[in-house]
């Protein structure tokens, strides 16, 4: 076992987690004309972005404030606010999502006050949305940012507190028509899926955010400063307004997230869901969907349905029995879990560098039915400890991003990769994990792979197998 | 307000591009980036784990948060021959409650248990953004590591915002000199350097060692790629610092220069002339030691072009009169590029980096054509415009750069970190005309939009 949650301290070696202005910045780029701006060092968005565009391969612009000594000393306002009026100038942003860093936090920096002065200095201009969200790298990991930053979203646009009346804002027409979809962390390919889901079911959706488009975009002849596509800013603020919300994640359970928010001050009908990954998981999404549209699923979708199972009894011989390690953000892991198991495949070890305290807890409840005993766990941990339990453990198949190649080379175990980031294959941003598509899709790449694994350690040479 | 978003070019930052052939010359640089333009730089934290990541037998623990150490974890291709501690990533991983309670006592248990476990030859720990702030006494407690461990603990004063990539370029060099002059030089042979500023990407030092070794002369210390720590702390034996990169390492050159009277030379490794002119060089300085060795060195040049001039030829064929733009972190790399762009028939259209100084910027102006755009710490929006503008073909530069290139349909050469080709050396150069060739003859970019407008509107004209 690995111990739980690191204590009594050890440091951490290669870590299976990102800093939590990550998750708020590929936020930011997921909604209509608007530029991701991080509070702090220049070197912060440097780094993301460098991480952010190896796996996507598209431009990924991240403003910053680019503080120095002295505005450590006297704080980062002034220069929050000149980095403000630049990223408005130059880049004509309609919104501007500033996520604060580990020095601007901690130096005391208040963003929401920054920012109500910011817009009181400059109200004679025409200015953008400013939202703020508060992302300090020593308290959680990328994923908790992502999630911060589309509550951040619906608190300051959805359900603004000097707002009176849901739907105050101004839009109007299919009030109380759309669906709000927060999917989380999932890749361009997965979004571009939901939306022809929800399509089918003539649902009217607003995802939040939406990076099929900012983050797998076309070949250009203009240079765009913002790329287009995105989540629109005037959806957002009617979320307040929709049918329902759909929020995926099963770290969300329990938790005061964005679909709650909705939900508690616009009573706005929640419905939490897992990620949809594997059969199971992805009736329980089609179920909600059902119910919202009244209807029954899409006969496309329904046949896709029949597909997977039938392609699960004609791959079950290759799977049965066959042990999985796991490791990723929280809520990809968990899902990941729910679909191996419905295949046969034992996980043998589930593993994140976030510490939610929900892990153990889900894990359970995805495999309970099917295997006897969960799988083990562990949150809150590194690849270091990762590895050395794996290397006990002698898995047949490793799931995860990149980051496990090592140790996946090391145990001589087939690598799936999924999630982000992918570094060392071509095509990360459109890995489909999602729905009975999603589940197809890993379902082959898995089977090739344990039958790849299998050809060449075989001197037979077979041509069927 | 007005809003200017149609040209790309930031007010502020107007007088940091310049147009070979403008008088009088002038271009600022080397001033903080402007907030909320999208600076290619990093930071402080930046430089100084460039600069040290390749030394392969050192523990590299990063004290703070996360990120830092994430972003970074075995990030560039510098290779080792041996052990490889340098690809591990090593987090302090603080959190809420050390930044309002300190640091010390993880960074202490944190050094206590990697030491343990890794048996490395010396440890850097470097500070971060809010380390700086909060105010933990790194010295203290690597000297304290020190001291019980028997191994050298160094602190490297790299706190993000406390400057640019340059100042952690210092705070490495500081660090490694302190390592300098603590080993046995017995043994060291008058014909001798430490090769500084080379990082081993794709094995690039060990092609440069093979020339020197050619040439007879031994190679003490590399610092950084392929380095190790008992290379370093005898490092002060050596007659001569051949130092390329004109900012990471310098400094140490500098401080090895005051403290031990050892002369530095500059150099590039990139290109022809550049290439066998850092070996002359070497050369002549130890003429007075071994009067034979520039005949070895001439040798060595001349079996070397003779083995890549034809292949050379056979590129520029089809690369003749192609338009190239350059973006780097140091200005060292982009004189070297020029010429060899020159040597392909190609001419340079843009070129720019992260931290030129003004006298980098004075030469490149120099060698470049008139209406050659230079400009100092640039960022995508003025990048995708001057692409678009010169109707580049290649653009050289790191990862960063690559998706404005592709999104414009231009070709793209990772000249950065992560490359896995190696570009030093008289091979590294037809390496180099390879993979510039891949890129700009491949067919893609005529079913690219840019493309194809430019070919249309060039009928027309």
């Amino acid at each position: 076992m690995i111990q739980a949650a690191k204590e009594p301290y050890v440091s951490t070696t290669n870590a299976c987690k990102l800093c939590k202005p990550l998750g708020a910045a590929l936020v930011f780029r997921g909604v209509e004309g608007a530029v991701p701006f991080l509070h702090g060092s220049q070197g912060c968005a440097t780094y993301m972005r460098r991480y952010i565009i190896s796996h996507f391969r598209e431009p990924m612009d991240i403003a910053s404030s680019a503080l120095s000594e002295k505005h450590a000393v006297f704080g980062g306002g002034p220069n929050l606010k000149k980095g403000l009026l630049t990223v408005m100038q130059k880049y004509g942003a309609k919104l501007v999502g500033v996520a604060s860093t580990c020095l601007t936090e901690t130096i005391g920096d208040d963003m929401p006050g920054l920012v109500r002065e910011f817009r009181n200095e400059f109200a004679d201009l025409g200015l953008p949305e400013v939202v703020t969200v508060s992302t300090p790298s020593y308290s959680g990991t990328h994923a908790e940012g992502f999630h911060a930053a589309v509550k951040a979203l619906v608190e300051q646009l959805a359900v603004p507190d000097e707002s009176g009346v849901p739907g105050e804002s101004g839009e109007s027409g299919e009030a109380g028509l759309a669906v709000n979809l927060l999917p989380g962390f999932v890749s361009p390919a997965d979004i571009r899926y939901l939306a022809e889901i929800f399509d089918d079911f003539c649902l009217p959706v607003t995802i939040l955010p939406d990076i099929s488009e900012t983050l797998d975009g076309p070949a250009l002849d203009e240079y765009q400063k913002i790329p287009e596509g995105g989540t629109p800013i005037a959806a957002i603020r009617a979320m307040g307004r929709s049918a329902a919300t759909i929020e995926c994640g099963r770290t969300l359970f329990g938790v005061e997230s964005a679909g709650e928010v909705l939900e508690k001050r616009r009573q706005v009908p929640l419905f939490k869901r897992g990620l949809p990954i594997g059969l199971r998981e992805t009736d329980s999404f089609f179920s909600v969907l059902e119910t919202l549209a009244g209807a029954q699923m899409p006969r496309r979708h329904a046949l896709e349905r029949g597909r997977l199972i039938d392609a699960y009894v004609d791959a079950h011989k290759y799977l049965f029995g066959k042990r999985a390690v796991l490791y990723g953000e929280e809520d990809l892991v968990i899902g990941l879990t729910s679909f191996l198991t419905e295949i046969g495949v034992k996980p043998v070890l589930v593993a994140s560098g976030g510490n939610s305290g929900k892990l153990e807890e889900a894990v359970k409840s995805v495999t309970s039915g099917i295997l006897g005993e969960a799988p083990e766990t562990a949150a809150g941990t590194d690849f270091y400890q990762i590895a050395a339990r794996a290397k006990e453990l002698a898995p047949d198949l490793i799931v995860g991003n990149s980051k496990g190649y090592r140790m996946a080379k090391e145990l001589d175990a087939p690598l799936v990769r999924a999630g982000f980031p992918i570094h060392d294959r071509f095509g990360g941003q459109r890995i489909l994990h999602l729905g009975y598509r999603g589940a197809q899709a890993l379902l082959d790449t898995i089977v090739n792979a344990l039958l790849d694994k299998k050809q060449a350690g075989s001197e037979i040479g077979y041509g069927y197998i | 307000m007005e809003t200017s978003t149609e040209t790309p070019i930031f007010d502020e930052r107007r007088d940091q591009i310049h147009r070979t052939g403008e008088t009088p010359f002038a271009i600022a640089c080397n001033r903080d980036s402007l907030a909320g333009a999208v600076s290619q730089r990093a930071c402080v934290f930046c430089g100084a784990r460039v600069v040290l990541y390749p030394i392969a037998d050192a523990l590299h623990l990063v004290h703070g948060p996360i990120g830092c150490a994430a972003y970074t974890w075995d990030i560039r291709g510098a290779l080792s021959s041996g052990p490889e501690l340098h690809r591990l990533s090593f987090s302090t991983d603080l959190q809420e409650k050390d930044v309002i309670f300190g640091g010390e006592k993880k960074l202490h248990l944190a050094l206590t248990e990697l030491i343990d476990r890794h048996k490395p030859k010396a440890a850097f720990v470097y500070s971060t953004c809010i380390v700086g702030i909060i105010g933990d006494d790194l010295g203290a407690v690597c000297r304290r590591v020190a001291e019980e461990k028997g191994v050298p603990v160094l602190p490297v004063a790299s706190e993000g915002f406390k400057g640019n990539k340059r100042e952690g370029y210092y705070a490495a060099c500081k660090a490694m000199f302190d390592l300098t002059g603590t080993g046995d030089t017995a043994g060291i042979p008058k014909l001798s350097i430490n090769i500084l500023g080379d990082f081993n990407l794709a094995g690039e030092i060990w092609i440069v060692r093979e020339y020197f070794k050619r040439m007879g002369v031994t190679v003490v210390a590399n610092v950084t790629g392929d380095g190790r720590v008992d290379d370093l702390r005898r490092s002060h034996g050596a007659s001569l610092n051949v130092v390329q990169c004109s900012g990471a390492t310098i400094e140490l050159a500098k401080l090895m220069q005051e403290a031990y009277g050892i002369p530095f030379s500059r150099v590039s490794y990139f290109g022809i002339e550049d290439m066998a002119e850092a070996l002359y060089s070497v050369a002549r300085f130890f003429e007075k030691d071994d009067p034979e060795i520039m005949e070895r060195t001439k040798t060595l040049v001349r079996e070397e072009f003779a083995v890549m001039y034809p292949q050379l030829t056979q590129y520029r064929r089809d690369l003749e009169g192609k338009k190239a733009a350059i973006y780097v972190g140091g200005a060292f790399k982009a004189f070297s590029l020029v010429k060899a762009f020159r040597h392909l028939g190609m001419k340079t259209v843009l070129v720019g980096s992260q931290t030129g100084t003004e006298e980098d910027y004075r030469e490149l102006a120099a060698v470049t054509d008139p209406g050659t755009i230079i400009v100092d710490d640039s960022n995508p929006l003025e990048l995708s415009a001057f692409l678009q503008e010169k109707e580049v073909d290649i653009f050289v530069g790191g990862v960063k750069e690559r998706p404005i290139a592709h999104k414009l349909g231009v070709g793209f050469c990772d000249h950065n970190h992560e490359r896995k080709e190696a570009l030093e050396g008289f091979v590294g150069m037809v390496n180099f005309a390879r993979e510039v060739h891949a890129s700009v003859m491949s067919p893609v970019w005529r079913f690219t939009p840019r493309r194809i407008q430019i070919a249309s509107s060039g009928s027309q004209s």
